[in-house]
């Protein structure tokens, strides 16, 4: 469950936390969506939003670790390949991954 | 889209999926929790592009698969009823009750209606004063914060005719569950990003402990999937069992607390019966004290009602992971989407629907 | 083709009846009124010739088709058209399937008491307008109105004739292993469209239903001599249901690639927050055509020449597989099988 889809906030309407409005630009479609409880979300922001409500904020800087690991295992391919092109390949351990830890 | 489309490029999941073979020297059993993980899976095709020697079990996360047989039947009485507008999710329309479904309540006469957002119910009710409007609250943590927010608002503005049939469960619980059972084969956990984004991911730091199995918080999109794979593999691989965070650009360690202190004022844990698993304790929400005079079970006197489950359906045993859907013998024969037994065939979510949809059971022809 | 700005002042006198009444339907004076004023002159020219009980008509040489349907669809507005248009164009366009060149249409109209005499007036234009640009002529009817609450304010069921004037067979029994798949345009525009302003699940977008007649481009091709063994208009159901009407019918499995379907930003966008699969979402001007891989390109230029096939492209193949499976090799390289739902595909939150 939850299908949650981001969005982009173009324009806020609404006094206190919990009646802010934003509405969200979802690839050229917008609907409205709650920000109560995303107070921190401000116009250009992408944020979530699941059943009308934000629940993040998306933080860009993490979205791009999916790519910057990709990154790494191609890289880490190209240099198999090239490793094995050159001859018998050496005892390799297993590199040690620079993943996003908890 | 932005932060969609870029996370379902094929180069790059060819390349998890690379990784993923690389370092997999041996079987291993991995459940997705989420209901919308499995359908990510399967509609992609994730599970074609890894190695035979992965295992993986679509896990219970499909709240209209585990809402109890006798939930649904309340929801058919107070939705035939002629004062009554009853407001749902799609998800929820095609679910069997004991006798019939939503579906069919609409189309003999009652007033059932989808909506998109909880708030989408408070309009309504505002607008028929005369009607009782009444939403059926289903969903995991992602959910209820929605849910509690309509709540909170009714009772703020003083609406008399709106009221919740609350069928909230938790997933924490749920693994608990699984992983407890005598049978359990599941080795990792996929855990469920948009439930995180609420909830963080500390409770489930005991988990991964207590059991020795690596949690892996997961987006929905294949490269999440793919991602989240990778890492459960290569925690498996070298003896590890922690609790990671794939879905970085969503989930926080502490989730959103504005959202968990509301849900938390509005509803209290209570023990929920599931579907096809039976009841688990603090595995649901209910309205608390302050909010009780929005309960739809106690305003339409239905609280009370009873009812048996069928006994040819398996999909407890599906939702556990104990069984695939074509295991089950009445999958695709007696069980088909058209005629369901349980819910798992119903809900667009459910592991059996999802199996007979995509026809996974037998060889896609090249 | 969109709602176009046509007059609205009504010769029936609104302003007297702005409701529709049981009356209207009833037999007697008003019913007369209504026909004769309002609903024959935004059919016709010589509006008598219409109230006759039938119309008949010179029946060319050869082959005719012939073909009904019901318009159904709530709002009676959307963005892009109405209820009327597409009565028009949905009539059309099954004619055009059968590789026909429309004719004569029917209107029937079940109406609900109450309903505003300025909406009927708006959808009865409407269809009168669609039915010129498509060189249709719209020659008998009916009208009958329910009491309230026993019809959703209008509902509209058509017939069609047209002739027939090529010598093809085209029907699923045609297709053959390698025909092509293709189709005319980007998916989906129809549903989202009437989704947008559907109640309950509003959004806002540049999205307008793609609600057109194909008779055109249908009858370029076949006057251009390419072999067309099969069409299919993509309605309720979109593009899945059509895909396994004609695997099943033909027996054979059908692939196509999902980077292959043309599915607009906004579209796939809505669909994406709604839940719903673009490939089974309705279209109402958009058609498959199944022709032999070496008159696919042909066919491809002229479609895409026509002002209702920006955008054709080819979607995918029938394979020699006896199977009547629909196989979607999905955007990452995958394989699944593209099956029909069972019901109307409802907006999930899962």
């Amino acid at each position: 469950m939850c299908l949650a889809v981001p969005g982009k906030i173009t324009s806020i309407t609404g006094d206190d936390q919990f009646s802010r409005v934003g509405k969200i630009d979802f690839g050229g479609v917008l609907k409205e969506a709650s920000l109560a409880y995303v107070p921190e979300a401000q116009i250009g922001d992408y944020v979530i939003v699941h059943v009308g409500f934000a629940l993040s904020r998306v933080d860009e800087e993490e979205a791009l670790k999916v790519f910057e690991y990709l990154r790494e295992i191609q890289e880490l391919g190209e240099l198999e390949v090239a490793a094995e092109n050159e001859g018998p390949r050496p005892n390799q351990a297993a590199p040690e991954s620079q993943l996003p830890r908890a | 889209m932005k932060f969609l489309d870029e996370y379902r490029d094929g180069e790059a999941a060819r390349s998890y999926a690379r990784e993923i073979a690389r370092i997999t020297t041996r079987p291993w059993t991995l459940m997705e929790v989420c209901g919308g993980q499995t359908h990510a899976i399967v509609k992609f095709g994730i599970d074609e592009l890894l190695p035979k020697s992965l295992n993986l079990i679509h896990g219970p996360g499909c709240p209209v698969c585990v809402t109890p047989l006798e939930l649904i039947d309340k929801a058919l009485e107070i939705a035939a009823r002629k004062d009554v507008i009853f407001t749902s999710f799609g998800d929820m329309l095609r679910v069997p009750g004991s006798r019939t479904d939503l579906l069919s309540v609409k189309a003999t006469g009652g007033d059932v209606r989808i909506i998109y957002s909880p708030l989408d119910a408070l309009k309504i009710a505002a607008n028929n004063p005369t009607k009782q409007v009444v939403f059926f609250g289903v969903g995991f943590e992602t959910t209820s914060p929605a849910t509690a927010m309509a709540v909170y608002q009714a009772a703020r503005s003083g609406l008399k005719n709106f009221s919740l049939l609350v069928s909230h469960v938790l997933v924490p619980p749920a693994m608990e569950a699984i992983l407890s059972s005598p049978e359990r084969r599941v080795q990792a956990f996929l855990a469920a990003g948009h439930v995180c984004t609420v909830m963080g991911f500390e409770e489930y730091l005991p988990i991964a402990a207590k059991y020795r199995v690596p949690i892996v918080v997961t987006g929905f999109e294949p490269l999440d999937i793919l991602q989240g794979v990778l890492m459960c593999i290569e925690q498996l691989e070298s003896g590890r069992f922690e609790v990671e965070n794939q879905y970085s650009r969503s989930v926080r360690r502490e989730g959103n607390q504005p959202a968990q202190k509301l849900v938390q004022e509005v509803f209290r844990v209570v023990p929920r019966k599931w579907r096809g698993v039976g009841e688990i304790p603090a595995s649901g929400l209910g309205l608390s004290e302050a909010y009780a005079e929005f309960d739809a079970e106690h305003r339409f006197g239905v609280a009370n009602l009873q009812v048996e489950e069928p006994a040819e359906c398996q999909s407890g045993r599906v939702l556990q992971g104990l069984i695939k859907p074509h295991e089950c013998p009445a999958f695709g024969t007696r069980c088909t989407p058209e005629h369901p037994l349980g819910a798992t065939m119903v809900s667009s979510e459910g592991a059996c629907a999802a199996y007979y949809r995509y026809r996974r059971h037998e060889p896609a022809a090249a | 083709m969109a709602t176009s700005e046509f007059s609205l002042s009504c010769p029936f006198p609104i302003r007297d009846y702005p409701h529709v009444l049981m009356a209207h339907g009833g037999g007697g004076r008003l019913m007369q009124q209504l026909i004769g004023e309002m609903i024959a002159p935004a059919f016709s020219d010589t509006p008598l010739a219409l109230q006759h009980d039938a119309s008949t008509f010179e029946v060319p040489a050869g082959r005719m088709a012939f073909t009904t349907d019901s318009f159904v669809v709530r709002p009676l507005f959307f963005p892009g058209g109405d209820i009327g248009s597409l009565a028009v164009h949905g009539t059309v366009n099954d004619l055009a399937m059968a590789g026909a060149r429309p004719l004569y249409l029917s209107a029937a109209f079940i109406i609900e008491e109450g309903l505003p005499m300025e909406t009927l007036w708006k959808v009865v234009s409407s269809m009168g307008q669609a039915a010129r640009v498509c060189g249709v002529r719209i020659i008998t009817g009916d009208t009958k109105v329910v009491d309230k609450g026993k019809g959703d304010g209008l509902f509209i069921n058509t017939a069609g004739v047209g002739v027939v004037e090529h010598a093809q067979a085209i029907s699923p029994a045609q297709v053959r292993p390698g025909d092509v798949v293709l189709v005319n345009g980007d998916l989906g525009r129809h549903g989202m469209a009437v989704m947008a302003v559907r109640e309950g699940l509003e959004f806002e977008s540049a999205i307008e239903s793609d609600s057109a007649p194909v008779a055109g481009v249908v009858r370029q091709l076949l006057e251009a001599g390419i072999t067309v063994h099969c069409l299919r208009d993509l309605t309720r159901g979109g593009l899945t249901s059509v895909l396994n009407e004609i695997a099943g019918a033909s027996g054979y499995a059908i692939a196509i690639e999902e980077t292959l379907v043309p599915v607009r930003e906004d579209v796939r966008a809505a669909c994406e927050i709604l839940g719903l699969d673009p490939l089974g979402v309705a279209c109402e001007g958009r058609f498959a055509a199944f022709v032999p891989e070496s008159e696919s390109e042909r066919a491809l230029q002229i479609m895409g020449a026509h002002p209702v096939g920006v955008g054709s492209c080819r979607i995918g193949k029938v394979t020699d597989q006896r199977t009547s499976r629909v196989l979607l090799k999905s955007s990452i390289g995958a394989q699944r099988i593209l099956d029909l739902p069972s019901g109307e595909q409802l907006p999930r939150i899962c």
